[in-house]
């Protein structure tokens, strides 16, 4: 924990929450990513102090923890957005034209994948397959799926409700 | 179910939730309160119907009116025509495509004509999250006839069956749970494997959302076979809805006796844990998955030990998929041998198929093993979008191949699509038109495979990097002949050398394409040309004479490349062109084309 992060109460109470977590564990045994999943909600991504406290609390090396933080997909090291915009690049998508959907937002935003606007309200994200096929292709804002996106003028549209 | 006379269905699965459905259910709930009929009409939320193309959907009993794309305020005029006066609302039925009419009811839609459901025998017709309506369609009876039985009894109905895996490898699933219940050890583990990492296919997140009890109760059934008592989901963090049904099952099958202790009055014990994966696709093969479980990175390892004799900590362990375990109650309820009589002679029973990309009606559907692609893609699926022409469907995801015209009147099972270059795999179809180009979707699969690699063996790891590269290459104009050879060569060694069966299968798109459609790759090495109109860096943007000179499209371009005289024809420097395509984007004149 780095000292700026000690004097933050907010900071404090989530690493408490943690740490009760991480005590509360039947077995800790093979508990590595349900403890990074539940970092990651409370944190909202996997800085490297969190993931130091992780491997001290469950008795398992850093580099291991950083290990599986990298091979995932679902967990980050750096902070999201305040709106997470995620575009499906699943194959039903791709096939109704989600690169030019992706290519709309990188273009809107200025940012490239994996990227947060300067001001922190959006960051970009590829992901593959939410199984909503139906209304390909889709973009994810937040928990909020956009369907059928076909032109820039939509992605535009939908950037201006936030 | 007596006291009411009408029931309406509203589809809560994830893509029809995305077009408001819950919205749908408050707003039904609403006005029938208003009507005073909440004691005659009974409004719930179901699981996939699979007509993802038209949701959200609103099916009524008894009479089985189909509604489709219903929107929250269509909702008032639902209650008081169909439900008060009993008279259906036409605007909001389902037309027939090719005869323009209204279709009253699910039964007469080509849709569900051929399908016959069996793994998704309960997904929109019960309440996943009420274990009675589970119960009422015979659930958890397959688990009683399962626990009266000895263990070899139930391991030889399941082989009779003929079942096969339903996740990809097509394996015999009794002949599996034979070999671990054949390992003496003082723990065994059942796992449902729900990594569903095919994009594209979504049967299995349907089935759990839908009907996760038909889950619940095969894992039980698995686990007395092979004398396992604990069960584990691994299950897509992905995927949250799916997860939340799973969950409520899960604890209802404890408070109704049907996991725990002693298990319907017998000595027989068994409970179920769920797992979260957190993204990765090879985790979906049996040793990576484990490992994953296990709190580590998924890498696959060699196999033997085969997970029956050593797998979770080492322990003997039974993995399933999702759809494969779907099918084990029915199996005990109907008899190894109905199911045995459904589909061919190597291949029995249903299958399901995400049916996505270029169709009409987009959608999940079920059809006996030995159905046609014609069938298929034209019967069911509704034909091609737009009344474009088909040219291929991929089938078996990044791990597959792809079938051609040529392919249509192929019966679909395991052993024909392999003969064919492609594969079952989980069962994702995606159908392609004349638009698509080749080389630039097997350059799509090779991006996933090749980022999805979890880069423990060489083959795969810099293998897939090489064939995405030259692909990359071939797309955007520069690839040689020579480049061609170098891909089947490649692709032919990763096949033999790779460690699992990602590395394995990765170069099965390549190949089955190169295989089909070489005059493509041809044409885009040889002729710098794409037949199929999509690679844009070997496009060109042209003006042509409808142009008015209204310099839109000069103000537009961000690179300066349009030029001209106001109300004159402008032109575009090629040179200088980035293909961005914003001109034709701009061009109210339609003016500007690409070719």
């Amino acid at each position: 924990m780095s000292c700026e992060s000690c004097t933050n109460e907010l900071t404090k109470s989530l690493y408490l929450e943690l740490e009760k977590f991480i005590n509360e564990l039947p077995e800790k045994r093979g508990a590595l990513i349900s403890v990074l999943h539940k970092a990651q909600s409370l944190f909202g991504y996997l800085p490297k102090e969190v993931q130091v406290f992780v491997g001290k609390k469950l008795g398992v090396p850093v580099s291991q923890v950083y290990g599986v933080v990298s091979f995932y997909s679902f967990f980050t090291m750096l902070p999201k957005g305040e709106h997470p915009i995620s575009v499906c690049l699943g194959t039903a998508c791709y096939v109704r034209g989600a690169d030019k959907v992706l290519d709309a937002f990188k273009k809107e935003l200025g940012i490239e994948i994996g990227e947060t606007t300067p001001d922190g309200k959006f960051s970009l994200d590829a992901l593959r397959c939410v199984g909503a096929c139906g209304l390909a292709p889709v973009v994810l804002i937040g928990d909020k799926v956009y369907g059928r996106i076909n032109t820039a003028d939509e992605v535009r549209k939908i950037l201006s409700e936030y | 179910m007596s006291k009411y006379n009408m029931h309406i269905l509203v589809c809560g699965g994830t893509g029809c939730l995305s077009s408001q459905s819950n919205l749908i259910v408050e707003n039904l709930e609403r006005y029938i309160k208003e009507a005073n009929m909440e004691n005659q009409v009974q409004v719930l939320k179901t699981g996939c119907f699979g007509f993802c193309e038209k949701g959200p959907i609103v099916k009524i009993l008894p009479d089985n009116t189909f509604y489709v794309q219903v929107k929250p305020e269509d909702v008032e005029e639902l209650v008081k025509e169909h439900v008060i006066k009993g008279r259906r609302v036409d605007r909001l039925l389902y037309q027939d495509p090719t005869t323009s009419e209204h279709v009253e009811d699910s039964k007469h839609m080509d849709f569900y004509k051929k399908q016959q459901r069996v793994a998704l025998r309960n997904c929109g017709f019960i309440d996943p999250d009420n274990i009675e309506e589970y119960i009422a369609r015979d659930g958890y009876a397959a688990l009683g006839m399962a626990l009266s039985m000895s263990t070899q009894e139930v391991i030889d109905e399941v082989k009779k069956s003929g079942l096969r895996g339903r996740g990809g490898g097509g394996f015999p699933t009794g002949l599996k749970w034979e070999f671990a219940s054949k390992n003496a050890a003082d723990q065994k583990y059942v796992v449902c494997n729900a990594d569903e990492g095919d994009p594209g296919a979504f049967m299995d997140r349907s089935i759990l959302e839908g009907d996760p009890h038909s889950i619940v109760e095969a894992m039980a059934i698995c686990g007395y076979a092979i004398g396992a008592t604990k069960g584990l989901v691994y299950i897509r963090a992905e995927y949250p809805l799916a997860v939340n049904r799973l969950q409520t099952a899960i604890r209802s099958a404890r408070e109704y006796g049907l996991l725990g202790k002693n298990i319907l009055g017998t000595d027989f014990e068994f409970d179920i844990e769920i797992k979260f994966g957190a993204g990765a696709f090879v985790c979906g093969e049996e040793t990576a998955l484990i490992h994953s479980m296990e709190g580590m990175r998924g890498e696959p390892t060699t196999k033997p030990p085969f997970p029956a004799a050593s797998g979770y900590w080492g322990k003997p362990t039974n993995v399933n998929n999702v759809e494969t375990l779907a099918n084990i109650p029915v199996i005990f309820l109907k008899g190894a041998d109905w199911f045995a009589s459904i589909g061919t002679e190597k291949s029995k029973g249903t299958k399901v198929f995400a049916l996505a990309g270029k169709i009409n009606n987009v959608g999940l559907i079920e059809v006996p093993m030995g159905t046609t692609l014609r069938e298929v893609i034209y019967d069911i699926g509704g034909g091609i979008k737009d009344g474009k022409k088909f040219k291929a469907v991929q089938t078996g995801g990044p791990s597959g191949g792809c079938l051609t015209e040529e392919d249509l009147d192929t019966p679909i099972d395991f052993d024909n699509l392999i003969a064919k270059g492609s594969m079952m795999g989980s069962g994702g179809m995606i159908v392609m038109d004349e638009d698509d180009c080749m080389p630039a979707v097997a350059k799509f699969y090779l991006e996933f495979t090749e980022e999805e690699s979890c880069g423990k063996c060489t083959p795969c790891r810099i293998g897939t990097k090489r064939l995405s590269e030259i692909l990359s290459k071939i797309v955007s104009g520069k690839g040689t002949e020579e480049d061609l050879e170098i891909l089947k060569e490649l692709s032919q060694v990763i096949r033999d050398t790779a460690l699992c069966g990602l590395g394995q299968t990765a170069p099965n798109p390549v190949l089955s394409t190169l295989n089909k459609f070489e005059d493509e790759y041809i044409a885009h090495v040889r002729e710098k040309r794409c037949p199929a109109g999509q690679c844009s860096a070997l496009l060109q943007y042209k003006i042509t004479d409808k142009c008015i000179g209204c310099t839109a499209c000069a103000r537009v371009c961000p690179v300066n490349a349009i030029t001209g005289a106001v109300k004159a024809k402008h032109t575009i420097d090629q040179e200088k062109c980035i293909k961005c395509g914003a001109c034709m984007e701009k061009c109210k004149f339609k003016a500007i084309v690409k070719e």
